[in-house]
């Protein structure tokens, strides 16, 4: 058949790489104009010549079937000879054939809808799902990271601290009890008081590092207002939100507070900064910004880095605006139920 | 001198109660909850109370919250709070009623006997008793165009310990001069930040107070202050 020749010739035509790159784009286009959606394109693979094979077979089978089924209807009709029969034999044809029209219409829809998904899925990305993925594959390793890090650093000062001096304190009243001499009891007894003393002070320094209590007692608009009152740059404060997160959130969003306000005391050259807290329609908007010298660039230090890793956790966002002499204003979103 | 007790942990409260009886203290009732306190603090109106900030239901700062409305109903009763950690937050929450009779204190503090005892008495006497701590976290900030900034680094000095809750005498012994040579000090810390002559009790909460308060920049102080309740 002269349309299988020719469709044959496209056929082998489009294993020519150029003519192929230009029917793939050509048909991704039409792919999601068919969608109502924009198909984004993926790098060369095995999928581009399945979809030629796949096409390269259904298409003729297709153009063959569409050929029988016209000329067997012609030929149907031709024998029946409407025109000489009962107009109700006529009425029941037309029927029919109207019927038979509209399911053919129907049939073409669905499977023009049908080639448009499969283009997708062979020519496109796999759309955002698949970028989807890909954040999230992104965002718990460095989740992962983190807190594998917090875990080493609190084993660490743990060890370093608070149990170092109890190791003190024991050996001290050990000593202590066997001494003979009162006054040098009392010395060590003295020293072992110290020791406990400082080791207090260790525990109560890595408690506030884990989870502050003033999060868990006030939540953030309270922890971030009690974390500016220690800022040495002077903040202005601005702090609603209608609603408490998850602690996790809170505790992300915190820990994003206050490392943006150690930015601004560290680097900003600031004489005043400030922090607003808002509840938006799907989530919260946390925004600090300083009357600095700016310049601030994610690339340049981990501060930002830190934040944008601790709200990517939650699908957060960071948006910094620091044109080189100031200011800085830094934008955290992290969407949540409130 | 009659006090009363709150604190969850019973090692600590038997600790408490054990400490306070053997220095006179006549300890009325002991709690481990907010509810209770608050009633055991309208019941029998003790001198002086000692309030572990994180108590039952919440084990958030029920404790504090409890002290600052048993204050609003009998203003002035002295309280002293204990906690594990100091926020200055809470320390100008504590003294923004301006009676004195307020103690804020680390646990550790307990620790050291005799002057936690002292810092009790001071406390039931009108006076205030703050954290090294809170002071030493206010040191960490810079100066800026404040009151303060008026101070002279001897006066910020003498305004530190006295914020801890040191009687003149107290701070002239810790710097080896005459409480005479404080005194002169502290007339001029008043003068600098702007306080009206008064009781010297109530002017040395105001100029702690100042203190704390020379902290962040609130658009409306009195607001924030009250969205706390």
């Amino acid at each position: 058949m002269p349309l299988n020749a020719i469709l044959g010739v496209a056929v082998l035509l489009a294993w020519v790489p150029g003519i192929r790159a230009a029917l793939v784009s050509l048909q991704r286009a039409w792919a999601g104009a068919a969608l109502g959606r924009t198909v984004p394109a993926r790098a060369p693979g095995p999928r581009v010549p399945a979809w030629l094979a796949i096409n390269a077979v259904v298409g003729p089978a297709l153009l063959v079937a569409v050929f029988v089924v016209v000329t067997n209807t012609v030929g149907v009709l031709f024998r029946l000879q409407p025109m000489r029969n009962s107009p109700s034999v006529t009425l029941t044809l037309s029927l029919a054939l109207l019927t038979l029209s509209a399911l053919a219409l129907a049939i073409a829809a669905l499977m023009g809808l049908a080639e448009a998904r499969l283009a997708e899925l062979l020519l496109g990305d796999g759309g955002s799902l698949a970028q989807r993925v890909r954040e999230l594959t992104a965002s718990r390793a460095a989740a992962v990271d983190a807190r594998a890090a917090e875990l080493r650093r609190i084993e660490r000062d743990l060890h370093d601290g608070a149990q170092a001096r109890l190791i003190a304190v024991r050996m001290n009243l050990g000593l202590a009890r066997s001494a003979d001499d009162p006054e040098q009891a009392r010395k060590l007894i003295e020293e072992a008081w110290e020791s406990a003393g400082q080791a207090l002070a260790d525990l109560r320094d890595l408690v506030r590092g884990i989870h502050p209590p003033v999060l868990a007692d006030r939540g953030l608009a309270g922890a971030i207002e009690a974390a500016a009152l220690l800022c040495p740059v002077p903040v202005t404060t601005d702090l609603v939100l209608t609603g408490r997160p998850e602690p996790p959130v809170e505790s992300a969003l915190y820990f994003a507070a206050v490392e943006a306000m150690s930015n601004v005391t560290k680097h900003s050259q600031a004489t005043r900064a400030w922090v607003r807290l808002r509840s938006t329609g799907h989530g919260i908007r946390l925004v600090v910004g300083d009357d600095g010298r700016g310049g601030a660039d994610r690339a340049a230090g981990t501060g930002l880095r830190g934040i944008a890793e601790r709200l990517s956790a939650f699908d957060g966002t960071l948006t910094v605006q620091s044109p080189p002499g100031g200011p800085t204003v830094l934008t955290m979103e992290l969407p949540c139920a409130l | 001198m009659r006090v009363v007790i709150a604190e969850d942990l019973a090692l600590l409260r038997d600790g408490l109660i054990r400490l306070l009886s053997a220095h006179g203290f006549e300890v009325v009732e002991a709690v481990d909850n907010a509810p209770m306190l608050l009633t055991a603090l309208m019941e029998q109106t003790p001198d002086v109370a000692v309030i572990d900030v994180r108590l039952p239901p919440t084990y958030t700062d029920e404790g504090l919250r409890t002290a600052l409305e048993a204050r609003r109903r009998r203003p002035g009763l002295p309280v002293l709070i204990l906690s594990q950690y100091v926020e200055q937050l809470y320390a100008r929450e504590l003294l923004s009623d301006r009676s004195g009779g307020i103690g804020y204190l680390l646990k550790d503090r307990i620790g050291d006997v005799a002057e936690f005892v002292e810092s009790v008495r001071r406390v039931a006497d009108g006076g205030t008793a703050m954290d090294a701590e809170v002071i030493s976290q206010l040191l960490t900030r810079r100066s800026r165009d404040e009151p303060l900034a008026e101070l002279t680094t001897r006066e910020r000095e003498v305004l530190a310990l006295m914020a801890e809750g040191l009687s003149n005498l107290a701070i002239a012994a810790r710097f080896g001069v005459t409480d005479k040579a404080i005194g002169k000090h502290t007339n001029n810390i008043f003068a600098k930040l702007g306080l009206p002559p008064s009781d010297d009790h109530n002017r040395r909460v105001m100029a702690v107070l100042a203190y704390l308060e020379a902290g962040p920049v609130s658009p409306d102080p009195q607001k924030r202050r009250s969205g706390l309740a």
